[in-house]
């Protein structure tokens, strides 16, 4: 049987986004983000302002096993969720009565760890009125930089993480396309595994960039430059490549010393990606690179692109640490872009693991 | 007093309104998938037929587990984050004493379970109570369905007993050899979960019900790799 009025949730909603809208104060959004091993949660005012970005982690918790385990993972978000919002909104300053919409990231992720972020925020929108935005993770990596200062179109912006190596191009905001993608490992997983090769703790990335800054890197080394005109990327040869030498090295009766070969990995990632970036920039005229992801946090990365940025005239972002690695006001900030276009989810809004990153772009 | 119930967390999907003496509505699927998408979706259409608004509920009750874990979290967050924004508690009912309320009044044995794979089940003993209910008489587990059987007739002798669940079609085999004529199956429709029953059992309960951020699943088992790791530790 066909209804025959809209379910009263949408029309909720609907007056919600009319009076606040009417009213003319500032928006406030409600960011959630449980995509991996971070609890997060995040009040961001207007787009930009971040007022509060509480972060629950669960790293301790994972390092024991080596990597994040999903299901413990997800065990955790279901524990701290609601308690994590209601930080966010103490810290803030608000309560959900003066919250406009709430924002949630719906992919890519660990499946069952995004669908306790989404069911929650689901629920609260339900049981408020509320409007629901989904965003996509990445989206809110490359948002976190408009915490930090204003987005200049076109641009490109760089998202490396554990999970993730992106190179994508923004012409305006909302507007994603994907110029090129890791074809393998993201490169925060092969940091990762050259890590663990190197008898280094879970996660591998702080550690093998404190190495390479004590070494030199003076073993060769392979760069995955693919076909000429491929923004993509590859970094499983490279970490064979590593694996391989230290197995020569032993069947030999040799030492490398573990700071050269961490300096050398390093290089070669880091050469790829911020050779690769420069040529999208300059391809497509950006007026801003950007960097995003946990991997920003990468020592090595940020020096070499910064250096290559002014050589070439670019003006590149990079947020601060604590807005690259996975977090709430980033997810916040991608969706308020969605607020002002009235671009909701419905009830039905999934938690999707290999979510694409397409053009949102809406009339 | 409204509550409204939530069970997601096996096969079925079933959301009920009710009140202290009777079920305002209730609805149940069986379509065995997408609880993730369907679960908002299925209250918001309930409540809108009964012409509830969602700060008209005095409390929710929620399916805990034991299940699919995945389905016992979108239950669960569900149900949390609802009663904490709306400032309302909420109380968690077994899953498998969800079933068992199918066969309250029944005499003997009362035993519902869901599958757990490699041979194991969740699974536990209830008996009718005389308010109507039923009651936990031997502890929920997860255990080999063959020793389950074996303790059952231990425990509970000649009495007959009512097996309960979906899964139990897959088992069904093992317990009739096993249990002669002891065994009761049910009809089928005993053997899904029923919110109207998670309401009514979590509704007596509200008073008792602590903060909605302390409200966690029952799995009844550990994640694998915690296991492993703590075997590590002890061994
Ligand atoms: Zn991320």
């Amino acid at each position: 049987m066909k209804r025959q009025n809209e379910p009263r949730y949408i029309e909720r909603v609907r007056e919600h986004y009319r009076r606040r809208r009417e009213a003319g104060k500032p928006v406030f959004i409600l960011g959630v983000e449980t995509s991996c091993d971070e609890t997060s949660a995040a009040v961001i005012q207007d787009g930009t302002l971040v007022l509060a970005n509480v972060i629950a982690s669960q790293a301790e918790v994972h390092k024991r096993f080596g990597g994040v385990v999903p299901e413990v993972a997800s065990r955790r978000h279901v524990e701290n969720i609601t308690l994590t919002i209601e930080e966010a909104l103490d810290k803030a300053g608000k309560t959900l009565e003066e919250i406009d919409a709430i924002a949630v990231t719906y992919g890519p992720g660990l499946v069952g760890a995004l669908l306790v972020g989404v069911a929650a925020a689901k629920a609260i929108s339900f049981a408020r009125g509320i409007p629901l935005i989904g965003v996509h993770h990445i989206a809110g990596h490359i948002y976190a930089n408009r915490l930090v200062t204003e987005m200049r179109f076109p641009l490109v912006a760089l998202v490396v993480s554990g999970g993730h190596t992106e190179l994508v191009l923004m012409k305006e905001h909302g507007s994603y396309e994907i110029l090129g993608e890791t074809r393998d490992d993201a490169a925060g997983e092969a940091y990762d595994k050259v890590a663990r090769a190197l008898g280094l703790p879970y996660p591998g990335g702080p550690h093998i960039d404190r190495l390479a800054h004590e070494g030199e890197a003076n073993v060769p080394l392979p760069r995955a430059w693919l076909e000429p005109d491929s923004y993509d990327f590859s970094f499983s040869g490279l970490k064979s490549a590593v694996l391989n030498t230290l197995h020569n090295a032993s069947q030999r009766g040799e030492t490398i010393e573990p700071a050269n070969l961490a300096a050398s990995f390093q290089a070669s990632v880091v050469e790829v990606l911020v050779e690769k970036t420069i040529r999208a920039a300059k391809a497509h005229e950006a007026r801003q690179v950007l960097l995003a992801g946990g991997v920003a946090a990468n020592r090595g990365l940020r020096a070499a692109l910064t250096e290559r940025c002014e050589q070439e005239g670019l003006a590149l972002v990079i947020p601060p640490l604590s807005l690259c690695t996975d977090n709430a006001a980033m997810i916040a900030a991608a969706g308020y872009i969605d607020y002002l276009k009235g671009n909701f989810a419905g009830l039905d809004l999934n938690g999707i693991a290999g979510l694409p990153l397409s053009d949102r772009t809406m009339d | 007093m409204r509550v409204l119930a939530i069970d997601t967390s096996n096969l079925v999907l079933s959301v009920a309104v009710v009140e202290e003496a009777r079920v305002l509505g209730e609805m149940m699927t069986n379509l065995q998938k997408n609880h993730s998408v369907r679960l908002m979706d299925s209250i918001s259409g309930l409540m809108d037929e009964l012409n509830l608004l969602p700060d008209e509920l005095a409390g929710i009750a929620v399916a805990q587990g034991p299940g699919s874990y995945t389905g016992v979290r979108i239950g669960v967050a569900t149900a949390k984050s609802m009663a904490w924004a709306l400032g309302i508690p909420v109380v968690g009912v077994s899953s498998l004493q969800a079933v068992a309320m199918n066969a309250a009044g029944f005499s003997g044995g009362i035993v519902p379970m869901f599958d757990a794979r490699r041979g194991q089940v969740y699974t536990g003993g209830y008996r009718t109570q005389e308010d109507g209910s039923v009651a936990l008489a031997l502890p929920e587990r997860i255990v080999l369905l063959r020793e389950w059987l074996d303790a059952l007739s231990e425990e509970w002798g000649d009495s007959p007993m009512m097996f309960l669940g979906d899964d139990v079609a897959m088992h069904r085999d093992l317990i009739a050899q096993r249990m002669g004529r002891r065994a009761v199956f049910a009809p089928a429709a005993f053997n899904h979960p029923r919110a109207a029953h998670i309401g009514w059992l979590g509704i007596r309960r509200l008073a008792e019900a602590g903060s909605p951020h302390d409200m966690v699943p029952e799995y009844l088992q550990v994640a694998e790799a915690e296991a492993k790791w703590l075997a590590k530790q002890n061994g």
